[in-house]
């Protein structure tokens, strides 16, 4: 809860009326699923807000709520931005899925912007997401050099269709140029704990897992790796959504751990979808970019990764961003060894936006 | 599933870790109910420890400092929460929900300098041959002196509550402040001796997270454990050796929970998240109810006092 909430909250008595005078900046809102100081996930989507303020100037006028909890309050918390005169909302994770459409109900006028979900029960509800197994696909690759003791780990946040893309995606790469390569997966149950977090990473180096991916928004267990390394340890991490580039050293000054990174770049996508607003030619649409689009970017790839190992990760996003590879291409079959594609062939979009199946090769059970 | 990757020592070593925080929390929060105070602020007190002992920690280098002004930063949001209800009498319930808000703001701005950079942490402590023991090294030896603290403080807590008069007047002023008043002992005083005491606790408890157990300072960074210390009281029906059985059952299972996923044990994983607080919460029912009528909360817990009723 920030001084913004509190106004935004004072606004909300204040400006019950949505209607606007046509001078008035376009009010833009944010509802964050984490605190803006995260390092990762609601650190980026602010960039994207900050971008949208720098690009608009006076026109616009933006409010964000953090840490707003998935669930009942979400609704509230929506529905206050949405009385408060907002004119589009952003609502920056999964689990405000519903809670977007009831409100977009309520409020036709006002329009809704939904990340990482699928449900657009309204006309003013859009939903934009990014190709983040496009990244992993690059994280993988990398996992997969880096490995000594051939256990890379990821830390899940929910089971949710954008995280499994991101483990079979990271999976399937580290396999393509390490055989022998396993990988255990930890579910955290939330998208940001710290000390859960630096638990699950410290688990996994327990029990000889060198390189780990994780899916939650905190620096964490990039924090937990440096301390294994500090004690005599070898892992290696990747920044998540944010770069974390803090993370780049050991504290005794050699490269690590954190040697890559997949990072969110929402400001192309925040700019263009509130200048709809103020042009008045917003429309309703389901955005899935990626790396050509440039919302997903790979941080710098430090020293401590091989040459070899480099140079087969700008490859691959060469490969990615020029649109002639896709990170799940056939033959791929599904964890019980049924075929899922053939040959040559490629996952639809709907598969991959549905995607509930481990591929073949991964240990373990989805939770429901 | 492979259940020999887990390490014992390990495991055993890291729920020590994991649980600390909650403990001292959760201690500090059962001496402030004793008196017959409930401040629901926890979580505030002790995200401003986190913070405090982040900053002291790095510009002066020693987490020794650091520590100490987690405790000073933890009382001082305390005793704030105490001249507003036992001075100015505001409602305890809605002063400490207002405390934890405004500790997570207040932590924020404070923190904002901090996020990403690393403080000076606490090494375990080395006490030679015996630290090198086979599993007794790791598990009794090998730790760093805030979790030997926090045991030392059950004890010093239980003994003081059971054993000594300053802890039988402040149960006094618990269990009935009209009576304690009438017989001369000065009920607010009492009171907010130990609200600040509480703050201290949940302090280090705080700073325990961002110097020892993350180690880094983050926004939020407490995501909760403060609402878990306060559970873990009243499931510990005020007792402080209940207390210390809670907090670790709480931060065992936490940490046992993702090892298991780790090594691929076929547990449902939704069980295994829930765990934690199932089991904590079953256990500490099922000796409260063995204790029969022994855990019943302080008579006057969250009442207001003024010397004129």
């Amino acid at each position: 809860m920030t001084l913004k909430t509190l106004l935004a909250g004072a606004m909300a008595l204040g400006l019950a009326a949505p209607a606007l005078a046509q001078d008035d900046p376009v009010k833009v809102g944010f509802i964050y699923v984490g605190p803006i100081g995260d390092g990762g996930w609601t650190f980026q989507h602010d960039q994207g807000r900050l971008a949208v303020e720098e690009e608009f100037g006076d026109r616009v006028e933006t409010v964000f709520q953090e840490s707003v909890p998935e669930g009942a309050d979400a609704e509230r918390a929506i529905t206050q931005m949405a009385l408060g005169g907002a004119d589009i909302i952003f609502t920056t994770s999964f689990g405000y899925m519903d809670a977007t459409n009831a409100v977009a109900e309520k409020f036709p006028d006002v329009k809704f912007e939904h990340a990482t979900g699928f449900k657009r029960e309204h006309p003013n509800v859009a939903t934009y997401d990014a190709r983040f197994y496009e990244g992993r696909a690059v994280t993988g690759t990398l996992a997969g050099y880096m490995t000594e003791t051939n256990k890379i780990g990821y830390i899940g946040s929910f089971p949710i269709p954008e995280v499994i893309q991101g483990i079979n995606s990271s999976f399937l790469h580290a396999q393509k140029v390490n055989p022998d390569v396993e990988m255990v997966v930890t579910w955290a149950y939330t998208w940001f704990d710290p000390a859960k977090e630096a638990d699950a990473a410290r688990a996994m180096i327990d029990q000889g897992v060198d390189v780990i991916l994780q899916h939650t928004d905190s620096t964490a267990p990039q924090a937990a790796a440096q301390e294994a390394n500090a004690n005599g340890g070898r892992v290696f991490t990747f920044g998540q959504a944010s770069d974390m580039i803090a993370f780049a050293t050991n504290e005794d000054g050699t490269p690590g751990p954190r040697i890559a990174s997949i990072i969110d770049d929402w400001s192309p996508y925040y700019i263009e979808r509130v200048g709809a607003v103020i042009d008045g030619t917003w429309e309703q649409q389901a955005s899935w970019g990626g790396m050509p689009e440039g919302e997903v970017v790979i941080g710098e790839i430090t020293d401590a990764v091989p040459a070899e190992a480099k140079a087969a990760a700008e490859e691959m996003i060469a490969a990615i961003t020029d649109g002639s590879y896709h990170p799940f291409t056939g033959p791929i079959n599904k964890q019980d060894g049924s075929v899922w594609l053939e040959d040559g062939e490629v996952a639809d979009d709907g598969t991959l936006a549905g995607m509930d199946f481990y591929v073949e090769g991964i240990a373990g059970d989805i939770p429901n | 599933m492979d259940l020999s990757s887990i390490s014992p020592t390990l495991l055993i070593a890291s729920l020590m870790v994991a649980a600390t925080p909650i403990l001292l929390a959760a201690l500090g929060e059962m001496v402030v109910e004793k008196s017959g105070v409930l401040n629901l602020g926890v979580e505030g007190m002790m995200i401003m420890g986190a913070v405090c002992g982040f900053i002291a920690s790095v510009e002066s280098g020693s987490p020794w400092l650091g520590f100490l002004m987690a405790a000073a930063g933890g009382a001082v949001m305390a005793l704030l929460f105490g001249f507003l209800t036992q001075v100015l009498l505001s409602n305890q319930v809605a002063t400490g929900l207002a405390l934890t808000l405004f500790g997570l703001g207040l932590s924020a701005l404070l923190g904002q300098g901090y996020v990403g950079i690393k403080a000076n942490s606490l090494g375990r402590i080395d006490l030679g041959w015996l630290s090198d023991l086979p599993f007794v090294g790791r598990v009794v030896f090998g730790h760093d002196p805030i979790v030997y603290l926090s045991l030392a403080l059950v004890a010093v807590v239980w003994a003081f509550l059971k054993y000594t008069r300053a802890g039988l007047v402040l149960r006094a002023v618990g269990e009935s402040h009209n009576a304690a008043h009438a017989l001369g002992y000065g009920v607010r005083h009492v009171r907010l001796m130990a609200i600040a005491f509480g703050g201290a606790c949940a302090g280090l408890g705080g700073a325990y997270l961002s110097l020892v157990r993350v180690p880094q300072w983050t926004e939020g960074m407490t995501a909760g454990a403060g609402w878990i210390a306060l559970a873990i009281v009243v499931f510990a029906s005020w007792r402080a050796g209940r207390v210390l059985a809670g907090a670790y059952l709480f931060g065992g299972i936490t940490v046992l929970q993702l090892n298991l996923q780790t090594a691929g044990a076929s547990v449902p994983v939704e069980l295994l998240s829930a765990a934690p607080y199932l089991v904590t919460i079953l256990v500490l029912v099922l000796i409260s109810l063995r204790a029969g009528r022994a855990g019943v909360a302080p008579a006057d817990l969250g009442k207001p006092f003024h010397a004129s009723t």
